[in-house]
């Protein structure tokens, strides 16, 4: 069998050492001992003393931590969908992207970003949930343009997706386009960028990403079945077609809560998965968990380097992963030659 | 009689693709299923194991009607070998041959120790414990085969399909994979439905022999009955002699 404790430990350490990065980083560099002392100072329930240290508890409590956990959670619900998503269809390029669950996600949580709700807090709860109805909408449509009889090929699926797809985001973008005062942040928002502060986006999203993902891990080892393809998954004793849309439902229940608070974010659900198949195999109950880690350690850190590199400015941190994970995604992608598949 | 099939028309849409076949199997009995390509070998497999889009038949195992089960119980009841050798390459051959335990696993799939016994005895029965802990992506072809036989064998079912099971095998393994369908028919008591063109071992280890042609059944019966040189030649189209060897009267058919 495979040992994987030591790369377990690895992952955990990096992704320790990520967070408490991710906290300290920002337009005002936190030192470790501040940082202690705030978390000290917090779970005894004490305001801080000083005005520095009060306003370092603020940032701290109400800016970076809420912020480290939306990324550690988008990033674990994007590569967890990913990873599904690419046993589901056997193939390695698909992910919440390529398949539609992602444009039409955020057209959900665009349609309802951009309807003014009577009271603020209710368009949180909102946009979770319609963006994984537009979610499961754009699943659906592309399902349905791309089965042929009841088998599903994945070129038609492919292609059916990339198109559905680029309707979805037409439509984002029509809607941007008419929502003159927000302009800005939506456009942020589509660029991957998390603009929105505060506990209220964690707490609307984290329903959503842990039914999606605990709903994942309970069917791994059927999921690890399904690799056989249809025909041997039912002479193993599986019931595909039902197995195969409660995966599709959670794998986009993951994806929409993903989108719905951190926009377009390409790269993690494709390439995560794709790198730690290589360490784990294709055992979807090591695989997945994997992934998890794996996709929140890649954003965090991504997101770190979107907040440094034009500090005090923030870059959307969409492009840090495109830009970092698209060479990378060829260079393995050429290193392997296509034996993966 | 432990398997009972009577398909009266099955395919992959209503205009049938077989049709009108019926036979019955004892326990420990080996049925070799012959017949030219595009006779219905491939799709009387899949019509038996349910998974075609279209099947109206009556099939039992052991007094179990399949058509009332589900995918789970059927699992148990009859694995399959199929033609197809796809393994996904990223699992281990272990974990390939554990998953034929899958029917008896719950959601997390956690092995237990008969599981693990079972396994290995399978990948011992077809000699491919020495690949244990390898990618099944770095296997050949005939490798692969073994492989989803050790699954089908843990599967540990009264009933065994295989469509052209040793299509990808070496001379050696041929020979040692039917041996061991045999022994496992003879000793084991199970029952074994072999789709295979080449009617020298099909003769060789088969019991009953069920030669197929337009997608109903030709000829059913034992050697005497289908291994006929007339018969043979009508159903492949091409004159072929039958030969009954002088030291241990095995039955060779050759092409004219």
């Amino acid at each position: 069998m495979r040992n994987l404790a030591r790369p377990l430990l690895f992952a955990f350490i990096a992704l320790i050492i990520s967070v408490i990065l991710s906290i300290a980083v920002g337009s005002v560099d936190i030192s470790p001992k501040d940082m202690l002392s705030v978390i000290w100072n917090t779970l005894q329930g004490i305001e801080g003393s000083t005005q520095l240290a009060s306003t370092y508890q603020t940032i701290l409590l109400t800016l970076r931590l809420p912020r480290t956990i939306l990324m550690i959670m988008t990033g674990a619900a994007l590569a967890g969908s990913g990873c599904a998503y690419q046993g589901l269809f056997r193939n390695p390029l698909a992910d919440p992207y390529l398949i539609g669950a992602a444009s039409g996600a955020g057209l959900g949580a665009i349609l309802s970003l951009s309807i003014q709700w009577p009271a603020s807090s209710f368009s949180y709860l909102f946009v979770p949930m319609t963006a994984f109805i537009g979610a499961l909408l754009t699943v659906f449509i592309v399902f349905q343009l791309a089965k042929v009889g009841t088998t599903l090929p994945v070129t038609n699926l492919i292609l059916a997706g990339v198109a559905v797809s680029s309707f979805a985001t037409a439509l984002t973008s029509l809607l941007l386009v008419n929502a003159s005062g927000e302009l800005r942040r939506a456009l942020v928002w589509l660029l991957g960028g998390s603009t929105m502060a505060g506990w209220k986006p964690v707490i609307s999203q984290l329903p959503y990403a842990l039914i999606g993902l605990i709903g994942l891990s309970v069917l791994a080892y059927k999921l690890n079945v399904l690799q056989f393809g249809d025909e041997q998954a039912v002479q193993l004793g599986i019931n595909v077609n039902r197995t195969r849309t409660m995966i599709v439902i959670f794998a986009t229940l993951s994806t929409a809560a993903a989108v719905a608070f951190t926009g377009v974010i390409g790269f993690v659900g494709l390439i995560v998965p794709h790198i730690l198949r290589r360490i784990t195999g294709g055992d979807m109950r090591r695989l997945l968990p994997f992934s998890m880690i794996g996709g929140a350690l890649f954003l965090l850190l991504a997101d770190i380097i979107a907040r440094v590199l034009i500090a005090p400015q923030e870059l959307p941190v969409g492009i840090i992963t495109s830009l970092c994970g698209a060479p990378f995604f060829l260079f393995i992608l050429r290193r392997s030659k296509g034996k993966d598949w | 009689m432990l398997l009972r099939v009577s398909i009266e028309k099955a395919g992959y849409s209503s205009s049938a693709t077989i049709h009108s076949i019926q036979f019955e199997l004892s326990e420990g009995q080996l049925l070799a299923v012959i017949g030219p390509n595009g006779s219905g070998k491939t799709t009387l497999v899949r019509a038996i194991s349910q998974v075609l889009p279209f099947i109206d038949a009556q099939i039992h195992i052991n007094g179990t009607n399949l058509m009332q089960t589900n995918e789970t119980e059927r699992s148990r009841l009859i694995a399959v070998v199929p033609q197809s050798t796809f393994v996904p390459p990223h699992f281990l051959v272990e974990e390939v041959v554990l998953m034929g335990r899958a029917p008896y696993m719950n959601w997390s799939g956690r092995a237990k120790q008969d599981d693990l016994d079972r396994a290995r005895k399978a990948m011992g029965q077809t000699d491919v414990e020495k690949f244990r802990y390898c990618v099944c992506g770095e296997l050949s072809a005939g490798e692969r085969q073994r492989v989803i036989l050790a699954r089908a064998l843990a599967q540990d079912t009264p009933v065994l399909l295989m469509d052209e099971p040793t299509s990808h095998l070496d001379l050696r393994h041929q020979i040692e994979f039917l041996e061991l369908t045999r022994s496992l028919c003879q000793k084991g008591g199970k029952t074994v439905l072999v789709a295979m063109h080449d009617l020298n071992l099909a003769a060789r280890f088969g019991d009953v022999f069920l030669a197929m042609k337009y997608g109903t059944t030709d000829a059913f019966g034992n050697a005497q009955d289908v291994l006929l040189p007339e018969k043979l030649s009508e159903i492949y189209g091409l004159a072929v002699k039958v030969i009954k060897l002088v030291d241990g009267g095995r039955t060779v058919v050759i092409p004219q």
